[in-house]
């Protein structure tokens, strides 16, 4: 790929990556923020927040806010990894839990997609509150395209109508 | 397995001290000693608002909590379990509509759990996801090295 292609692809993957984190409902219900993008790569920031926390004795994330945000990230680095920025769908995630949180502290997470065949994307993601070396988890996750279910466009107007469009909450008490 | 915690209200409370699963308006539903948990659908657990498929972080957390709860209720009463490595494998497409799952305990040690988790739409036998993973116990004495243990 000539470095003209690369540096378009990037141009595309930044215009893209934020309406990935912001057009994800469930990513913006827990404030994910989009930080970074690469070819394969992609780094998002979630900042703390007491309704996200898993033990009320302790004060930290619930595991599963992780799980979230590791899949959120790690699903936005196989996007960008594929040539034509595919939509996702997660296959399978691994995640071991290294250490509890500091309770407060925002959490990065840090995706790379090492490998990407035609359809199926192999990543491996860290996340971490400052210290990169010092992990609060790290996950392992493979992501296949959607794109033979996926009809239509990955623009911004089409996503946020897409969100508008969707279903209300069950009648038993789903939050807005 | 202690007849310990199987009530409704009790489960109900234990979920109350989890705020991200108050956030997801989890609840429990129990016959008998079989405990499933209900996660209701709402636009904010959705991942991919054009396929319309729940987020699999949403349904991971949702696993997750089944996997704590059910350790919880068949344990000491203080403080939750917490997971050590989980494996989440995604197997169709969460759809716009109310989520359940049931855990099952594969071995319990004094310090580690292994649990299996399954959550379902439609049909018992489609699965939408599998988690198997292992946690951490509560210790259920806290040993301190300058006591002595009771002699009977």
């Amino acid at each position: 790929m000539s470095v003209d292609q690369n540096s378009e692809r990037l141009k595309r993957l930044w215009d893209l990556a934020p309406m990935f984190v912001e057009g994800t409902p469930h990513a913006k219900f827990l404030g994910m923020q989009f930080v970074a993008i690469d070819i394969g790569r992609a780094t998002l920031s979630l900042p703390f927040d007491k309704k996200l926390v898993g033990d009320v004795d302790n004060g930290i994330f619930h595991g599963g806010v992780l799980t979230a945000l590791l899949d959120q990230a790690s699903g936005l680095a196989a996007v960008s990894s594929f040539e034509s920025a595919m939509p996702v769908a997660t296959l399978d995630l691994r995640i071991d839990y290294m250490r509890a949180g500091k309770p407060g502290k925002t959490i990065i997470a840090e995706a790379h997609a090492y490998k990407t065949t035609r359809h199926i994307a192999f990543v491996r993601a860290i996340a971490h509150d400052g210290d990169v070396d010092d992990p609060v988890a790290t996950s392992q996750a493979s992501f296949m395209t959607t794109a033979r279910n996926f009809k239509g466009t990955t623009s911004p107007l089409a996503r946020s109508k897409a969100v508008s469009d969707l279903p209300p909450a069950s009648d038993k008490g789903g939050k807005p | 397995m202690s007849d310990f915690h199987l009530n409704e209200a009790e489960i109900a409370a234990a979920l109350d001290r989890i705020p991200y699963a108050k956030e997801l308006a989890i609840r429990p539903l129990l016959m008998g000693d079989e405990l499933t948990l209900i996660l209701p659908y709402g636009p904010h657990i959705i991942g991919n608002p054009m396929l319309r498929a729940l987020h699999g972080g949403a349904v991971g957390a949702f696993l997750e909590t089944a996997a704590i709860v059910q350790l919880w209720l068949m344990g000491e009463p203080k403080p939750l379990p917490k997971p050590i490595g989980i494996n989440l494998d995604y197997l169709r497409r969460g759809n716009p509509k109310d989520t359940f799952a049931r855990a099952v305990v594969a071995k319990q040690g004094s310090r580690v759990a292994n649990v299996r988790v399954r959550a379902w739409q439609d049909r018992y036998d489609e699965p939408i996801s599998i988690l198997h993973g292992h946690f951490l116990l509560a210790p259920k004495t806290e040993y301190k090295p300058d006591e002595k243990p009771d002699k009977k």
